[in-house]
């Protein structure tokens, strides 16, 4: 059956005076692990469900199944009517209406994935295996080595006239490799990524694992100081992550973000342009429409160093006084939608990353981080976390370190942010990357 | 949930072109959550997850698929599809025999969350709220969060077994913020067992709330943490996530297996100091790591993996288990029928040692004394890892002193092992965990005495 029509279905139960949301979806997912030459394991899954979201005087309650049986729905509809009566009473509340924003037709869906032969995707996971290996002769052994594809299409239907679907595809190649040298053994990961298999680029995943490993042999210790840093991409890109929250409707609203009395002020570095902008094709998190069914648009969150938007779904933007942007996220057909940006990046500038490094002249290149869950605090803002990289002496890379924090606030490293590369890469996470300078950040080692 | 002559039929199709192992495991989860913030109950939510998967070995290759649909036709697609995944040889129709081997559980659950009224469960949330906005006007803002969940399980394969497994667990959480001049802190506190609503007869919600507030208010007047190396004191129940991360994860067979462990090819040597024995055990009655059976209907065992300090054994799912001849050690876990069991840990302790915990602190001139660990990260290769300090202390001249401001603690998993230079006598669990493992989430408990870190490298930005 038809999602949108499930979704239809769902709705036509809704009764006099209650809103009531369906989401539908269903998905695919393949994933190849290869170990030593040969599969390690094949999984192929298939998902689906619906989650309901009925709201009735003023009231919100949720239920879900992972079934679209047609009497499972009814249960589950008359469960979240049920939810509904246990909440508190709140006149913010209320379904996404359309808003006349256009959807952009982001193409995201590749027929080619579809078609692809397992086969050749098996082959995908023991070719980047293979060249893994082959890239040195200090790599000693492979953590993991997949191919991953994902098929996802989804349908919103309400009874306040949202009524969408779209669908999309993704897929990757990723792996862990460790290096060794006598006892020593460091550890390194690559990936590509894209919408169908023939976009994948297993030489670059591999290169980059076996680069990323043995260039960390050798790694002591670095002193405790202060330092100017670089950050790589794939660190910035995390950073931004943790930084969006900050921006969040839903979090201003609720006096959990750190920025919630500075739209309009400085809030960064005069470099920094950042931008929210989910129907860029060349995000990974790329989507049409959000999770309430709005169509997805470019927001600037950041201009100039200034801070101008916040981003919120249907229900913080009543709250706020203000229009959603388009940014209700939610995991699934499992949760009710919360707010949040979903493809951010920086505006880049125009140096390389050896050119950074060159500017910084003394200073550590941060490669990657560790712990970013348990050591920043977006509430508070501050900020530290495991790192491992390499020292920069005389504008160049020297010597590799391993075991020690990087830490600071994030409203000091906005501020600290003192040149822009123009190496933006696009991950796959909800923020693409791109080289940062961070003036000063505490280094604790030794 | 399924028939045993359809379960033992749906084996023969998965085996059918000729794997050396097949397994079923089916589950249906039903789950309920409660969430109140910014003052309002928001939302209840009620889930239900059913399916199974299935599959097959043949030689070291693993096919896997699974299916929403339990009849005999769904579960026969999905048993070809992870059939044909795995890529057998010649095949032939086998039948298996299955035998019934439950386990005992560990805990008898008195009361189902499923028979609670909804209203009572809201009740507590707002109890919380209540409680955690009255311990001051500096608290700025609350969450609560009440979730059960009831799991049940049915395992059989291609050796005979057939063992089933009836999960519940309750859970409850508080997190507060407190504002002052300094900008905000943060505070929270959780509780979660495998217990029914019974939970509640045991922990009072207001306590819960109003440590929570504490935590978020003693932050207020905090310093930033210091930076560099220095003795660490970890209070008892609150950094069982150390040993979790610092030796836990190292000692999983299947990372041993790919050499992605530090700790491969060391048993039998002394890994830690030798006052320290650590102990993996699914059967704890009552945590949140125990299960009658594993999810690949192995029984709970209680594993010591370090015995006064020499490393004893490591953890064991069926698949590695079966590489090496030998028995799983119930350590085969999985998130859901739609992921792959792997090995994973349970509750994982450190037992008792003969110091006085307030004499550990005494004794330390200088140093961090970490009232409660948040989570934490190690990459098992090097032995590198991290965990966050979600309440910290300065320990000045044999004294705790002023709060830390939040940061991170960094470490090397066999050099901190040896570095315990003090264990207390009293050993105390901590709170609920969720350990993540190759994308998948499986609950865990952990704990430990209070015991003293000679040198571990704090990450804050003092100097």
């Amino acid at each position: 059956m038809e999602l949108l029509e499930i979704g239809d279905r769902v709705v036509a139960m809704a009764h006099a005076g209650e809103q009531v949301e369906a989401v539908v979806s269903r998905g695919g997912e393949t994933e190849i692990k290869a170990y030593e030459g040969e599969i390690e394991s094949l999984s192929s899954a298939q998902s689906q469900g619906v989650g309901i979201r009925v709201i009735a005087d003023g009231r919100q309650g949720f239920a879900y199944a992972a079934t679209f049986d047609p009497e499972v729905l009814a249960e589950t509809l008359a469960e979240a009517r049920d939810n509904a009566t246990f909440a508190t009473p709140d006149e913010f509340l209320g379904l996404a209406e359309p808003d006349g924003v256009a959807v952009a037709d982001l193409d995201l869906f590749s027929e080619a994935l579809e078609s692809f032969p397992t086969q050749r995707k098996v082959d995908l996971a023991i070719e980047l295996e293979r060249a893994v290996r082959a890239a040195d002769p200090r790599i000693s052994g492979i953590e993991s080595a997949e191919y991953v594809d994902v098929m996802a299409e989804g349908a919103i239907v309400s009874t306040t006239g949202i009524r969408t679907f779209g669908r999309e595809t993704a897929c990757y190649v990723m792996t862990y490799a460790m290096a060794a040298d006598g006892d020593e053994t460091q550890t390194g990961f690559g990936f590509s990524v894209g919408r169908e298999p023939g976009e994948l680029d297993v030489t670059v995943a591999a290169t980059d694992a076996s680069e990323r490993a043995t260039r960390m042999l050798g790694a002591v210790k670095p002193p405790s100081e202060r330092l100017r840093v670089v950050l790589d991409p794939w660190v910035s890109a995390q950073f931004l992550g943790i930084l969006a929250f900050t921006l969040n409707g839903e979090a201003v609203i609720k006096g959990r973000s750190l920025f919630a009395d500075r739209l309009g002020h400085d809030v960064a570095s005069a470099l920094v342009t950042l931008v929210d902008d989910p129907t860029d094709p060349r995000a990974f998190t790329a989507t049409e429409t959000d999770g309430e069914g709005l169509a997805t648009r470019r927001n600037v969150l950041i201009e100039d160093g200034v801070l101008k938007l916040f981003v919120h779904n249907a229900y913080s933007a009543r709250r706020a006084g203000t229009r959603s942007t388009g940014s209700a996220v939610r995991g699934g057909f499992k949760s009710t939608p919360g707010v949040g940006c979903m493809a951010t990046s920086m505006l880049p500038g125009s140096a390389s990353q050896a050119e950074l490094v060159a500017l910084v002249g003394d200073g550590l290149l941060v490669q990657d981080v560790a712990g970013l869950h348990s050591g920043v605090n977006p509430i508070s803002g501050d900020f530290s976390t495991g790192a491992e990289g390499l020292r920069i002496r005389g504008g160049e890379l020297a010597e590799p370190v391993r075991e020690f924090t990087i830490a600071s606030t994030l409203q000091k490293m906005l501020k600290d942010i003192s040149a822009v590369g123009n190496d933006l890469q696009w991950l796959p996470m909800s923020a693409s990357g791109v080289s940062l300078v961070i003036d000063e950040v505490t280094i604790s080692g030794v | 949930m399924i028939e045993e002559s359809v379960i033992s039929r749906t084996l023969g199709t998965a085996l059918s072109t000729g794997g050396d192992f097949a397994e079923i495991f089916v589950e249906d989860k039903r789950s309920s959550s409660a969430v109140l913030d910014d003052g309002k109950v928001e939302e209840l939510t009620s889930g239900r997850d059913r399916g199974a998967g299935i599959r097959v070995v043949v030689g070291d290759t693993t096919g896997f698929a699974h299916t929403a649909d339990l009849t005999e036709s769904g579960l026969a697609a999905a048993a070809d599809a992870a059939a044909a995944a795995a890529r057998g040889g010649g095949g032939g129709v086998r039948t298996i025999e299955l035998t019934r081997r439950d386990a005992p559980a560990p805990n008898l659950v008195e009361i189902m969350p499923g028979d609670v009224a909804k209203r009572r469960k809201v009740e507590l949330l707002t109890r919380a709220d209540e409680v955690a906005r009255s311990q001051g006007g500096a608290i700025s803002q609350v969450s609560a969060s009440y979730g059960d969940s009831r799991r049940r399980i049915l395992v059989a394969n291609s050796d005979g077994l057939l063992a089933a497994d009836d999960q519940v667990k309750t859970f409850f959480a508080v997190s507060c913020i407190a504002t002052g001049d300094t900008g905000m802190q943060t505070g929270r506190e959780s509780v979660g067992h495998t217990v029914g609503f019974e939970l509640f007869d045991q922990y009072d919600v207001a306590e819960l709330a109003s440590r929570a507030a504490h935590r978020a208010l003693t932050k207020l007047g905090a310093r930033p943490a210091p930076s560099g190396q220095m003795p660490v004191v970890i209070a008892s129940g609150g950094g069982g996530v150390l040993f979790h991360e610092a030796c836990g994860h190292g000692l999983e067979a299947d990372l041993v297996g790919k050499s992605a462990s530090v700790f491969r090819g060391r048993v039998g040597e002394l890994v830690a100091s030798p006052t320290v024995t650590i102990v993996d055990d699914g059967t704890m009655g009552g945590e949140w790591g125990c299960f009658a059976i594993d999810d690949e209907g192995h029984p709970a065992q209680r594993n010591v993996l370090i015995e006064n300090g020499v490393l004893t054994d490591y953890m064991w799912d069926l698949l590695r288990a079966r590489k090496e001849g030998r028995t799983s050690s119930g350590n085969g876990r999985r998130q859901s029928y739609q992921h792959l069991p792997m090995v994973r840990m349970t509750n994982t302790y450190l037992l008792n040692g003969p110091d006085d915990p307030d004499e550990i602190v005494a004794s330390t001139d200088q140093g961090v004394y970490v009232k409660h660990l948040g989570g934490g990260q190690v990459n098992t290769a090097t032995g590198d890892f991290v965990f966050g300090m979600t309440e910290a202390y300065l320990i000045e001249n044999g004294e705790i002193t002023e709060p830390l401001r939040e940061g991170n603690l960094i470490g090397n998993g066999p050099e901190v092992l040896t570095r315990i230079d003090a264990l207390g006598n009293d050993f105390a669990m901590g709170p609920p965990g969720t350990c993540g493992k190759d994308g998948q989430g499986v609950p865990v408990g952990d704990g430990v005495p209070t015991l003293r870190v000679s040198s571990l490298t704090i990450g804050g930005t003092a100097a």
